[in-house]
């Protein structure tokens, strides 16, 4: 093995057989396709790439998709951790339901959100014939894009969150005000701590599968260019003109800015579990 | 439950990619609006040839968006026909994938498209915005609903057609024809990725003044979604839109399915093939069709693209290649 | 309270409510209150608005979309291909989990974050990626086809992007799980003497099953939907490589618009039913006396 194993939890066997087969899967499945991807893109020369990414109408459409992403995480980061909680530690009517229904996104097929959510928000919707007469224009406007990452990535905070919320025992909160802490010095002290590298999970992933979401976001988008068009649809309109390696280009420099704010955020979580591990 | 177990062990079949491939099933990609012609088209073939050779066939189709269709057939896709909404991406399989000769359009009659149809206004019942030509999509407050050239082939000629009727009216001055369409784009609030998309984008959404649209489409529209709801707008000029048909060489030669291949194309030109046609709104070539729909299909001064554009190619490149005339009036407007 | 300290961190998962949460009623209600809000606005009405298309042309056209044949196929292929999905992402993500919550190594952040990666691959890239490989014009699609194996446009190319796409759904619920439960009872179990299989089996299964559960629940789930991916390698023969989100497309593309949301309900309902099932698993494990398994105190 050359991962240098150190010594704290050398006492469990099994970890050349899960990293190997981990790696090896990985590996297969993901590294190997994707890598045709590079490669590909390597076939053109550095000018073309180059020009083909810092396009004006590329450039905004990663503004776009990069953005609107970031904001959609932010909203479920703050409102599925309230769902998470209000899941974990209340009782009320229909709670079962809601816990159900929170996986939706991920079962409901994307074209389909896209379709129900532009009925919803567009101006003769549910919802959106209240909104556009107070000027606010969801869907055909960058606004929807952020509606419809929101949708897509609710889960995964809710759902990162929850386990570890359900799992943290109440010992440690009870003592903790039983020692006189306030409700609010034991969230911030007590719980937050604990929950937060799921919490780091969950918006990075929210904010990770938007950035690539594709199968909603067009119908709700409007889709013109600078305004509200995603970098996906870039993608596929390089594909309609036979251009693969421009395509390629541009999933080329989406899959690597989303690997380094994946790997920020891994980093980030890793730093802060060893400095909570010495706080203990 | 054994039909159940039977296509499970279908799947498996396929699993081994060793899936026995009864020599009577023709695989037809097409676009997406041609779902209707096809289902019926297809019962008709089947049942004529039937008759004709005793054999069954299978007719299997695929549709999607007429460039997406294209590039799954020169992936890999062995589809035996395709049956394709512009000459442009059945040129594709000829140049990309070298799956079927360059001089494919005259291998049948008319250019091989058995059918046409043209480019139409679709509006609200009554024409609450009083539109009756090209020149009223461009006034201001006026809500044009149009796909995206870049994605959709119907767009494609949505735009050309509004191109060729500038050129026309400005006596060919290209930066004049230029600005009309550049208003025109101004004017659309939403680009949908394909045909479909923006008829309901239209018709369920309520969003827009005009369609611009297929003839055929139109027509479907009103049938599906009720004529009391909306009404064609016939412009002064419009674009023959021809929808080429090719038997995809190399999948009928290694599939051993030419013969049967030809002759479902063939039978788009026959007699029941050209009434099918006229009966699902596209334009039928043969003039006895043509008489018996004349009603149906109102008059229009139709150019080609050949004329005006000079074929699909030239067009293309000049138009919808990034960085062509229509990415630029976009980037003019930011 | 010592004394509950010893017991395995198991019992805790759904502890009986000894007495009221900490907050004040207000602030519970409040919160409560956001949250039903938030999921209105982004989750019910959305779903409200699938239902209320399926269901506008009555329940016997509803069903009559369904029972058709090119319907029921799209049903028949969506499951199988789950069927190896699922299965397959289950197993990498306990191996992955236990490699990444149990032990320290050089490179783990980076191991993270590549198994985090097909999130965050455009649907678009996901099916793209396979055509290049497998594709008629790709790496090794010239050889595939002269020996005729199909993996694109066919079930092995569907079942492929699928595998993508759901890649880390098991794993990413396992991992902060398993690091958040600590190691301290498998490493009791191996000093006392157990193998490494009957720990796995007897401590580390009893408590990350319900994590386990979520992550399958989810990778289903998702498996089942998964359109842009799958919209890309499929080839849409109908009746033959249409899985059900594809059907959903097909439909609406042809003004069906209640077929449409009816299949599309097909799946938001199984989605429901998985959890339905869940919880009265839950419901059931908890009614049983579970034999506890006995380890050491914790720290």
């Amino acid at each position: 093995m050359s991962f240098a194993l150190r010594t704290r939890h050398s006492v469990l066997p099994g970890f050349g057989l899960a990293l190997g087969f981990t790696v090896l899967y990985l590996s297969l499945i993901v590294l190997i396709p994707l890598s045709a991807a590079f490669i590909r893109t390597a076939g053109m020369s550095w000018e073309a790439f180059w020009r083909t990414v810092t396009a004006p109408r590329v450039l905004a459409s990663f503004e776009l998709s990069f953005g609107a992403a970031f904001i959609a995480a932010l909203i479920n980061a703050f409102f599925g951790l309230i769902v998470a909680w209000v899941l974990v530690r209340y009782r009320f009517a229909g709670k079962k339901l809601i816990d159900a229904l929170v996986d939706l996104p991920f079962a409901l097929p994307t074209a389909v959100a896209g379709i129900a959510l532009t009925a919803v928000y567009s101006s003769k919707g549910w919802i959106g014939q209240y909104l556009e007469p107070n000027g606010v224009k969801v869907a055909f406007t960058p606004l929807g894009v952020v509606v419809a990452l929101t949708f897509i990535g609710l889960p995964f905070v809710v759902r990162t969150v929850q386990p570890v919320l359900a799992d943290l025992g109440r010992e440690l909160e009870e003592a903790a005000s039983v020692l006189g802490a306030t409700r609010r010095q034991t969230f911030v002290r007590v719980i937050l701590p604990a929950i937060l590298p799921a919490l780091i999970t969950g918006f990075a992933l929210a904010f990770a599968r938007g950035v690539g979401e594709y199968g909603s976001v067009i119908f709700i988008a409007g889709n013109m260019p600078m305004k509200s068009e995603i970098a996906p649809l870039l993608i596929v309109t390089k594909l309609e003109q036979y251009d693969y390696a421009g395509a390629t280009a541009i999933a080329v420099v989406m899959l690597v800015a989303s690997f380094l704010l994946l790997f920020a955020l891994n980093l980030l979580q890793w730093w802060a579990r060893r400095r909570g591990g010495q706080d203990s | 439950m054994s039909s159940r177990y039977y296509s499970w062990i279908g799947a498996l079949a396929l699993v081994a990619a060793t899936a026995a491939q009864a020599d009577s099933t023709l695989l037809n990609a097409s676009y997406d609006t041609t779902r209707e012609l096809y289902r019926i088209f297809n019962t008709a073939f089947a049942k004529h040839w039937k008759t004709k050779t005793g054999e069954t066939v299978a007719l299997k189709q695929s549709h999607g968006g007429s460039g997406k269709q294209g590039r799954t057939v020169i992936d890999g896709l062995e589809a035996d026909v395709v049956t394709l909404a512009l000459a442009y991406d059945v040129n594709a399989l000829a140049e990309h994938g070298n799956l079927i000769p360059k001089d494919w359009q005259k291998r049948l009659g008319h250019n091989s498209s058995p059918y046409t149809s043209t480019i139409v206004f679709l509006v609200r019942k009554g024409n609450p915005k009083a539109i009756r030509d090209w020149d009223d999509l461009v006034k201001s407050g006026t809500s044009v609903v149009t796909p995206n050239p870049k994605t959709s082939g119907g767009a494609r000629w949505n735009y050309l057609a509004a191109w060729g009727y500038a050129l026309k009216k400005f006596g060919n001055d290209e930066a004049r024809a230029r600005d009309f369409v550049g208003k025109l784009y101004a004017n659309v609030p939403v680009l949908d990725s394909g045909a479909r998309g923006s008829t309901v984008t239209f018709t369920e959404r309520g969003i827009g003044d005009v369609l611009i649209s297929w003839e055929n489409e139109a027509f479907l529209a009103l049938k599906e979604l009720g004529p009391e709801k909306f009404e064609i707008i016939v412009p002064s000029i419009s674009i023959l839109a021809e929808l080429p048909v090719a038997v995809v060489d190399k999948v009928v030669d290694k599939r051993g399915t030419r013969k049967l291949a030809e002759a479902y194309l063939r039978y788009l030109y026959s007699d029941e093939g050209q009434d099918i046609a006229g009966r699902n709104y596209y334009r039928p070539r043969d003039a006895k069709a043509a008489a018996k729909y004349a009603k149906t299909f109102p008059k229009v001064d139709l150019f080609t693209i050949d004329e005006v554009f000079g074929g699909w190619q030239k067009a293309q490149k000049l138009h919808f290649d990034d960085g062509g005339l229509f990415d630029r009036i976009y980037q003019a407007k930011k | 309270m010592s004394a509950t300290f010893a017991l395995p961190m198991a019992e805790y998962r759904f502890p009986v409510r000894r007495r009221a949460s900490g907050e004040s009623a207000l602030v519970k209600w409040s919160l409560i209150g956001t949250a039903l809000a938030f999921l209105a606005l982004f989750l019910f009405v959305p779903l409200a608005a699938v239902f209320h298309e399926a269901l506008c042309k009555g329940l016997d056209a509803y069903i009559a979309a369904l029972a058709e044949p090119d319907a029921l196929a799209s049903i028949k292929l969506t499951f199988f291909v789950a069927a190896l999905a699922v299965p397959a992402n289950l197993v990498f993500g306990v191996a992955a989990a236990w490699a990444i919550a149990r032990f320290e190594f050089r490179g783990k952040s980076l191991l993270l974050t590549l198994i985090d990666l097909p999130f965050s691959v455009s649907p678009v890239i996901s099916g793209l990626i396979y055509v290049l490989i497998f594709g008629a014009q790709g790496w090794i699609g010239p050889w595939l086809q002269s020996h005729d194996i199909k993996i694109i446009f066919a079930l092995p190319g569907i079942a492929l992007a699928t595998v993508f796409v759901t890649f880390p759904f098991v794993a990413r619920e396992l991992i902060p799980l398993m690091q958040e439960q600590g190691s301290e009872e498998e490493e009791a179990a191996i000093v006392l003497g157990a193998s490494g299989w009957q720990t796995f089996r007897r401590v580390t299964l009893p408590n990350i099953k319900w994590g386990l559960l979520y992550g399958v629940i989810l990778c289903n789930a998702r498996a089942l939907g998964e359109f842009g991916a799958v919209s890309v390698v499929s080839g849409h023969i109908r009746g033959q490589t249409n899985t059900m989100p594809l059907h959903v497309e097909i439909l609406y593309n042809e003004y069906q618009f209640a077929a449409s949301f009816a299949v599309a309900s097909v799946l938001a309902l199984l989605a429901l039913v998985t959890l339905a099932l869940k919880s009265y698993v839950e419901w059931r494990v908890r009614h049983e006396t579970s034999d506890p398994v006995t380890v050491g105190p914790q720290e």
